[in-house]
This record gives structure tokens, C-alpha cells and sequence, in this order.
């Protein structure tokens, strides 16, 4: 009798009055858009937290290490600008060709490329200095990384060839050619062969804007691509027409929108961004080719476009949290001994739960109780 | 020139050993692909198998357990790629640059104490024949089982998919999760089981790399081959036969790039360490350029969620 009386309840709360309900949602939620990167962002500690529990490390003294000790001071500051600044630049970038549907992942091989391109010109004017060489050095990175971002583009318009396959392939080549050309023809001849290029003369660097920091002009590179990126997307023709293509191919088409030129002109202007940022990291602190230009900041820009949602404002927030992770893994490698590889799991984590929280967008969770 | 026949040989089984780790995740990749599901976690998957492997083998030393658990390994990671594109309904292309991404990360940081370590020898079949026939016998017999069983896998993969029941499945649901969802398939089932094999392929296939191939861990040890395997699929056109070809043409720029250095051509190391890469590009091109062909083979609802109201 109490058997049945059970089951009979049972029944009732799994067939009609289910205690969750999971609604499709008429139309994507505008607060939850913004929301989510924060929620994601907070998982990650959580999970990031049980991480370090299991390696057998005290989760918040680990993560105190990883996410406040590094920027704790003025020094730790500017790194973090230092290092958000060619995330954000690669990150507006991308957001382009996102936003319109063209998969660029191999924006690492142009911010290579640009640096391999700028560096050469820079190395041009190795003896001499002038207010005009800087500026042909800059424009030298954007193109370098353009004509690489060009190599995608215009196999996927003109062959239909995947482009994410060969924007990455290209990393990998790119790599190798630096390595080449820093080894062997443009490696330092009073250098004692190790593998650099000379120091290129004052005039081809970015200046530094503080004393005894490390922080540089780029930012301001950076910041130029924002506004550029913010005026496009919501005030020109060219930012519809991307909008129109990522919602919908077909309608873009329908629109009569010409389809192949947008897509060469978004891997242009996030060729130019990547190369840009290669420019920032030769120019800056370190002024001169050597073989390891970016720590993947190509890649985990990816992860900055998402966790900005392609908003220019978005970025430049997502920048700043994604480059404590890369200050972190080395201060936690320094503090507790942390393998500095737990910065790149953050950051595929934070992505994980970016994407799986956007379930939350399309989807609202009813709590309809018990009801008799 | 005198061509030593047992050299030639010796080159061809070269070729072919290189080949095992493109062949078994790029026909992993091609059922998940032939299910709709475009999976770009290869490289991450394939590392993991790669770390999980060695790790295992040194820990427990047992090969058996370091092969199964890689697979297992492999399948625990596709897992979270399952839950995410088929359950949250994410983005196939970010979810799996999510996927490579942690994967190479939590790789890095479990092999921080496995670096330098030696292998174990894995044992090989057929040893005692190896000697019997003078250009055949060093291609046949003195394999490991891995090997073996790349090389048939291809033909089982193409029977599963044309001749079973099961294989028409998930080609239906590749071509048209609507209707195969109004005949009564349970697409997500099927989606998930596809990602799963393919994970413990790539898991394999990582195996094969840090336990078979080069028996030592070495960071980021699968250098690009998983992107390699995933360009192997296009290649193939989603058919099984073919990959066994683009994988020997693959497997064979590694090894003759190995050789010519060796001969001492005067080209930089860098030019034929990136041969395979541009080759890739350049056949990418060439099979792509097609259109209406690449259209025709394609899984029609590659890369695309599907999601069922109810």
C-alpha cells in the first residue's frame, strides 16, 4: 500500500510536476550574455581550486599566488598591461573574423610573421637612427602579418580550401622560418652563434613609457584597435554586413553582400592586428629577432575574443584576466613550485565554461517546486 | 647506384610506422566526422593518450594497462567535448580549441615528472619470420599489435560504415539528423558514441607515439600531428580506403625529410621540418578545389548542433 502511494508520488514528480524544468528561451538573454564570462570566470577558480587541492597544494593560498600576488604591486601591474597588450590587439582581430564566421586560428603564425617582417626592416636600420624608421618598422609588422593572413583568405574564397587546417599549418611554418632566419642569414655575426639577430638601434623601438618598467608604447596600439574595432562593428556598413554573415550565411547572401571580399578584408584586419602585436613584442623590451617571439599569445587570444563575446570593451576586460594567468603559472612556478603549465589549463578551462554556461542563454532553468 | 633492396625495405617500414598514429585517429576523427560532428580536439586528445600511456607504463609496467588506459584516457576527455557539443549545445569549432588547448596544458603539467625517463620495448609478432623473405619480410612481420591493427583498421572502419546496420546509422544521422530523429534514431546516443570511439582512437594513437614510436616523453610530443590527421580526413574525402594512402604520403615526408638530412642535402633543416605542413596546405588546395566533389562527400551536418524540442 505505502509501495504504491510511493510510486504513485514518484510518478506524479517525474511525469507532470517535474521539480526542473529546462525552457527554451524565446530569445537569447542580453544580461545573461554579459553575465556568463563572469560566472565562467568563477568556476574556473572553483575547479581550478580542486586542481591544486588534488596536486596537494592549498587551494587558496595557491590561488592567491596565481591571481594576486603577481599583480600585488606596481612592477607586477605593468607586466600584466605588458602582457594583455598583444592579447587584446590579436583579440580584436579575431573578433572580426568571428564575428563573420571565418575560423582564424593561426593568428600565432601572423603575429610570427609580422615580427619576422618588421624585424627585418628594423635590422635594415640596425646604424642608424631617425623618427622616421619606427613608424616604416610598424607598418612593416601589419603588412608582414596581413600577407600571411592573405595566404587563408584568399585559399578559402578562391579554392574552398578549410581555412582553419591552413591558417594553422601556417603557425607551424612560420615558426620555422624564424627559427631559420635567426640561426642562419640574420643570426648576430658578433653574436657567438647564439640563436638572435642584432639589437635593432633605438630609433626602431617602441619607446617605454615608465622608468624601470617594462610597459611600452604599444598599449597605445592596442588601444587605437579598440576604437577602430568599436566604430566599425556599430557604425559602418562593413560591421552590418559581418553581423548579417555570422547570423546567417544565407541571408547575407540573399542581401547580395559580397561574401568573398568580406572575407579577405577580416583576415586582413586580423592578420594586421596579430602582426601589430608581433611588432610589440620585438620592439618593446626586448629589440631583437629571436626564436620563441610569442608564448602562444596567438592562441590564447582565441580564448580572449570568447570570454570578451567579441565586444571591443569585452576584450580588453578579457585580456586582463587571461594575461594574469600567464603571470601566475610563473610566479606559482616560483612560490610553490606549480608547474607553469597550469596557466594554459585555466585558460582552456575558462573556455570550457564560457561555452557551457552559454547553454544558459538559449535555455531558462524553471524551478516549479511541488505542487499538490 | 646500387639500390639495396633490404634498404628500400627498411624505408617503406619506416614510412609505415610513422604512418600507425595518422592512420588510427584520423579514422577515429572520420567516424565522429561521419556522424556530424566536427571534433578539432584531435591534437589534445591524441597528447593526452600520449602522457596517460607512458605514465601508466611507468607506474604500473604493465603495457596492457598503459594501452587500455590511454584509450580510456582518450575517451574521458572526448567526454567533456560529448557533454558540451551534444548536451549544452555548444560550438563544435571552440569547444574542440578548448579541447587541444587543456589538453596540452594538463599533458605538460601530469609529464613534469615523467621527462627522461626511458620507454619499455614493446614486444613485437611474427619475430622469427623477419629474416625469411629478403624485401617483404621486414615490411610483414616484427610489428607491434598497434601496428597491425592500424593497418586493417581502415578496411573495418569502410565495412562498418557501407556494410552495417550500425554504420548506416550514423551516416544518417551524419546526412540528416532530422530524419534519422523521425525514424526513431537517438541522434544524441549516436553522436556521443561516435565522439567516444574517437577519442579512444586519438587516445591510441597517443600511445602508440610515446610507448611505440619514441618510447619516452617528450613535452608536446604529438608536434601537429593531430592537425595533420584532421587534414588526412578532408583528404580522404570521409572515405576510410583513402586515409591508409594520405597517411603512408604523410608518414612518407617525415621520414625521407629524416633522409636527406642524413645524406646531407644542402637545404636547411627548417625547409623540410615544415614539408609536411606545406604539403598539407598544397593537397588541402588541390582536393578542395573541387567544390562540388567536397560538397558531395562532405557529412551534411558537419559542424552543425542538432537540437531536439520535446
Amino acid at each position: 500500500m505505502l509501495k504504491k502511494l510511493l510510486q504513485k508520488n514518484l510518478e506524479c514528480l517525474w511525469e507532470e510536476e517535474k521539480l526542473i524544468k529546462i525552457v527554451k528561451r524565446d530569445q537569447p538573454s542580453r544580461a545573461i550574455f554579459f553575465l556568463t564570462p563572469v560566472l565562467a570566470i568563477f568556476l574556473t577558480l572553483f575547479a581550478g581550486g580542486l586542481i591544486f587541492y588534488i596536486l596537494g597544494f592549498k587551494p587558496f593560498e595557491a590561488l592567491k599566488f596565481f591571481f594576486i600576488v603577481p599583480i600585488a604591486d606596481m612592477y607586477g601591474f605593468s607586466e600584466l598591461l605588458l602582457k594583455a597588450t598583444p592579447l587584446c590587439l590579436i583579440a580584436i582581430g579575431l573578433s572580426f573574423c568571428f564575428k563573420s564566421n571565418n575560423w582564424n586560428i593561426g593568428a600565432e603564425g601572423q603575429l610570427t610573421f609580422g615580427a619576422i617582417v618588421s624585424g627585418g626592416v628594423a635590422l635594415l636600420f640596425y646604424n642608424q637612427e631617425g623618427f622616421y624608421i619606427l613608424p616604416i618598422v610598424i607598418m612593416a609588422g601589419a603588412i608582414g602579418g596581413m600577407l600571411y593572413a592573405s595566404i587563408p583568405a584568399i585559399l578559402k574564397t578562391y579554392f574552398n580550401t578549410n581555412e582553419i587546417l591552413v591558417s594553422l599549418m601556417l603557425v607551424y611554418v612560420s615558426k620555422l622560418i624564424l627559427d631559420y632566419l635567426v640561426v642562419g642569414p640574420w643570426s648576430n655575426p658578433e653574436g657567438f652563434n647564439f640563436p638572435e639577430t642584432r639589437q635593432f638601434s633605438d630609433s626602431a623601438r617602441l619607446p617605454i613609457l615608465f622608468e624601470g618598467l617594462r610597459i611600452h608604447a604599444g598599449i597605445f596600439l592596442a588601444l587605437a584597435a579598440v576604437v577602430a574595432s568599436w566604430f566599425i562593428f556599430y557604425k559602418t556598413y562593413l560591421g552590418f554586413q559581418m553581423k548579417v554573415s555570422g547570423f546567417s550565411l544565407k541571408t547575407a547572401k540573399y542581401a547580395g553582400y559580397k561574401g568573398k571580399k568580406m572575407i579577405i578584408l577580416v583576415f586582413l584586419i586580423s592578420g594586421a592586428c596579430a602582426g601589430l602585436a608581433g611588432v610589440g613584442e620585438i620592439t618593446g623590451p626586448i629589440g631583437q629577432l629571436h626564436r620563441e617571439v610569442s608564448p602562444d599569445y596567438g592562441f590564447t587570444a582565441i580564448i580572449v575574443a570568447f570570454l570578451g563575446r567579441l565586444h571591443p570593451v569585452g576584450i580588453i576586460f578579457a585580456s586582463l584576466i587571461v594575461a594574469i594567468t600567464y603571470l601566475g603559472a610563473e610566479t606559482a612556478q616560483i612560490f610553490m613550485q606549480i608547474p607553469k603549465y597550469t596557466g594554459q589549463v585555466f585558460q582552456g578551462m575558462i573556455l570550457f565554461f564560457l561555452l557551457a554556461s552559454d547553454y544558459l542563454l538559449f535555455f531558462k532553468i524553471k524551478f516549479t517546486g511541488l505542487k499538490k | 647506384m646500387i639500390i639495396d633492396i633490404n634498404f628500400v625495405g627498411l624505408i617503406i617500414t619506416s614510412i609505415m610506422a610513422s604512418a600507425v598514429p595518422l592512420i588510427l585517429a584520423s579514422c577515429g576523427e572520420l567516424i565522429t566526422e561521419r556522424s556530424g560532428v566536427l571534433n578539432l580536439g584531435v591534437e589534445g586528445m591524441m597528447i593526452i593518450g600520449a602522457i596517460s600511456g607512458f605514465a601508466l607504463m611507468t607506474v604500473t609496467g604493465s603495457l596492457f594497462i598503459a594501452v587500455v588506459g590511454a584509450m580510456i584516457a582518450g575517451v574521458l576527455i572526448s567526454t567533456i567535448f560529448a557533454f558540451l557539443t551534444q548536451t549544452l549545445i555548444t560550438n563544435h569549432v571552440a569547444t574542440g580549441l578548448a579541447l587541444t588547448i587543456f589538453g596540452i596544458g594538463i599533458s605538460a603539467m601530469i609529464g613534469k615528472n615523467f621527462v627522461g625517463i626511458p620507454g619499455k620495448e614493446f614486444p613485437v609478432l611474427f619475430k622469427s619470420l623477419k629474416d625469411t623473405i629478403p624485401f617483404l619480410s621486414p615490411i610483414l612481420f616484427g610489428h607491434s599489435i598497434v601496428f597491425y591493427f592500424a593497418f586493417t583498421l581502415p578496411f573495418f572502419t569502410n565495412y562498418f560504415l557501407k556494410k552495417t546496420k550500425l554504420g548506416l546509422i550514423v551516416r544518417a544521422v551524419g546526412d540528416s539528423p532530422e530524419s534519422a530523429s523521425n525514424q526513431g534514431i537517438n541522434v544524441k546516443l549516436v553522436r556521443y558514441s561516435c565522439i567516444l570511439y574517437g577519442g579512444a582512437m586519438c587516445g591510441l594513437a597517443g600511445a602508440y607515439l610515446s610507448m611505440i614510436y619514441t618510447p619516452q616523453w617528450i613535452e608536446n610530443m604529438t608536434g601537429g600531428r593531430g592537425w595533420i590527421a584532421l587534414a588526412l580526413v578532408v583528404f580522404s574525402t570521409w572515405n576510410p580506403i583513402k586515409i591508409l594512402i594520405g597517411a603512408m604520403i604523410f608518414g612518407g615526408l617525415t621520414i625521407i625529410q629524416f633522409h636527406m638530412q642524413a645524406m646531407g642535402v644542402r637545404i636547411p633543416v627548417q625547409f623540410l621540418t615544415a614539408l609536411p605542413y606545406i604539403v598539407t596546405i598544397v593537397v588541402l588546395v588541390v582536393i578542395s578545389r573541387d567544390s562540388r566533389k567536397i560538397r558531395l562527400s562532405t557529412p551534411s551536418s558537419l559542424g552543425k548542433s542538432f537540437y531536439k524540442d520535446n
